[in-house]
C-alpha cells in the first residue's frame, strides 16, 4: 500500500474547509515529476534484484516488481541515488528532454 | 527480528513529500516508519520533515502524524502515549522525528524531561547538521568548520555537541547512533528500540545535499563516509554500557570526505587538522570508556 494521487478537494466556499486541523492521511494531490531533470532507466537484463535502489530511495519510488523494480515516475525527483547504489550498473540516468 | 531490503514491508508511509531531491532526512523517516508499521503515531516539530510532509491538502504521511511545537516534540509524544494508554489502545508506538536544531537546541528540555519520566516513546533525531528548512543556520550539532548562513566567514568555530552521550547520561534504557548510509544497521536499531520498554533515542546522521553543498546523488556516500572515516561512530547504549556497532574503516578518508563538501570549501589546512584532532580525541575516549570489543568489524 502506498498513498495514491487523488483529485484535489474542491472548496466552493470557506464553509467547505475542514474545521479542525486534521485531515485524511496519505492524501496526495500533486506530483513531483516536474522537479526532475534526469530520470532513472532500469536495464532489466542487468538487474540482479538486490533491491538496494528500493531501500535507499528517499522518496520510496522504486517499486518491487517480480525480480526487478519499476519506477513511479509521478513521484521520482531524479536525485540519482538509485543509480549510485546499483552494484550491477543496471540503472542509468537519462536526460528528461532528449 | 532482522530487516533487509527484501524482508522490509512494501507499504510506504511517507510518500509524495516535497523534500529536496536526495534528502537524507526523508529517507530516515521513510525507513523508520516502514520498520515500525502502520500502528505508529508520528510527531513532527517545526523542521524540514513537517514542512515537506504537510502541505495541505497534500498530506504525505499514511499513518497518524501530527505537528508539534518546535520545543515540544517529546512532551507531545508523552501526551499521545498517555492518551493511547488511557483509551486502552496498547498496540501503538509513538515515534518522534526532530531535526538537529529541534533536538539539541530547541527541544532538549522536553526530551530530557521525557527520558527522566521514562515515557514509552521512540525519539529519532535526524541530524543534517544545521537548520536546513530555513536556509542553513548553525545549530549546536553543526560540526567545526562548516559554513552556514550564520557562520559565513570562517565557518562554525565550535565542535558538534555530543547529543548521544548527553542522552545516555540520563541513564536512558536504549540509545543509539545510526547513519542513512548504513540502513541495515539503522533498521536493526529502530526495531530494537520498538521492543525496549521506556524512552528510546536514535540519532541518525542524514546528509542534506542542499546545505552541505553536494550532489543530490551523493547523500548515501557522504553518510557512509562519515562513519568510515570516524567522524560519526555507530554505537549503542544499553544497560548502562556503551558498545560500538562498527569500527572506523579508514581514517585517511577524512580529507576527501571534507573536501568534497561545499560547506567546507573555505577550510584551511589548519582547520582540517583541527577536525582530525577532534576526531582522534573522541576515539581515544571511545577506546577507553566504551565496550569496543563488541564492535563488529566492517566488511
Amino acid at each position: 500500500m502506498r498513498p495514491r494521487l487523488v483529485e484535489p478537494p474542491r472548496f466552493a466556499s470557506p464553509d467547505d474547509y475542514p474545521e479542525g486541523t486534521s485531515f485524511e492521511a496519505g492524501h496526495l494531490v500533486t506530483v513531483n515529476s516536474g522537479w526532475r531533470r534526469v530520470r532513472p532507466k532500469i536495464d532489466g537484463g542487468k538487474c540482479t534484484g538486490c533491491l538496494q535502489c528500493y531501500l535507499y530511495c528517499p522518496d520510496g519510488t522504486m517499486i518491487k516488481s517480480g525480480k526487478s523494480v519499476t519506477v513511479d515516475y509521478d513521484f521520482c525527483k531524479g536525485c540519482g541515488i538509485c543509480a549510485r547504489m546499483c552494484r550491477a550498473g543496471a540503472i542509468s540516468m537519462a536526460e528528461e528532454r532528449a | 527480528m532482522s530487516f533487509s531490503a527484501s524482508s522490509l514491508s512494501e507499504d510506504e508511509f511517507f510518500y509524495g513529500h516535497k523534500a529536496c531531491a536526495g534528502c537524507g532526512g526523508s529517507l530516515a523517516v521513510r525507513i523508520a516508519l516502514k520498520v515500525l508499521g502502520e500502528k505508529t503515531v508520528a510527531v513532527l516539530p517545526a523542521g524540514c520533515m513537517s514542512a515537506v510532509g504537510f502541505n495541505f491538502p497534500q498530506l504525505c504521511f499514511a499513518n497518524n502524524a501530527i505537528i508539534s511545537t518546535f520545543a515540544g516534540t517529546a512532551s507531545m509524544m508523552t501526551g499521545i502515549e498517555a492518551g493511547l494508554r488511557a483509551r486502552g489502545i496498547a498496540d501503538y508506538k509513538v515515534v518522534g522525528f526532530a531535526g538537529d536544531g529541534g533536538t539539541a537546541d530547541i527541544g532538549i528540555q522536553a526530551l530530557s524531561g521525557a527520558i527522566d519520566r521514562g515515557d514509552d516513546i521512540i525519539y529519532i533525531c535526524y541530524d543534517n547538521e544545521a537548520y536546513m528548512n530555513t536556509g542553513t543556520q548553525k545549530s549546536s550539532l553543526t560540526p567545526f568548520g562548516a559554513r552556514t548562513t550564520t557562520t559565513p566567514v570562517k565557518g562554525n568555530r565550535r565542535d558538534k555537541k555530543d547529543m548521544f552521550e548527553i542522552v545516555a547520561a540520563h541513564g536512558i534504557p536504549y540509545a543509539a547512533t545510526a547513519s542513512v548510509g548504513y540502513l541495515n544497521d539503522y533498521m536493526r536499531k529502530v526495531a530494537k528500540a520498538a521492543e525496549v520498554k521506556g524512552t528510546k533515542y536514535i540519532h541518525v546522521i542524514a546528509p542534506c545535499p542542499t546545505g552541505w553543498g553536494a550532489g543530490s546523488d551523493e547523500t548515501i556516500e557522504l553518510a557512509k563516509e562519515a562513519v568510515d572515516c570516524g567522524l560519526w561512530p555507530l554505537a549503542e547504549y544499553e544497560n548502562g554500557e556503551f558498545s560500538l556497532s562498527m569500527r572506523m574503516k579508514d581514517p585517511s578518508l577524512l580529507d576527501s570526505h571534507i573536501r568534497r563538501q561545499g560547506r567546507f570549501k573555505h577550510l584551511t589546512s589548519e582547520g582540517l587538522e583541527h577536525i582530525r584532532e577532534l576526531r582522534d580525541r573522541r576515539w581515544d575516549r571511545i577506546d577507553k570508556k566504551w565496550n569496543v570489543d563488541q564492535g563488529r568489524r566492517t566488511r
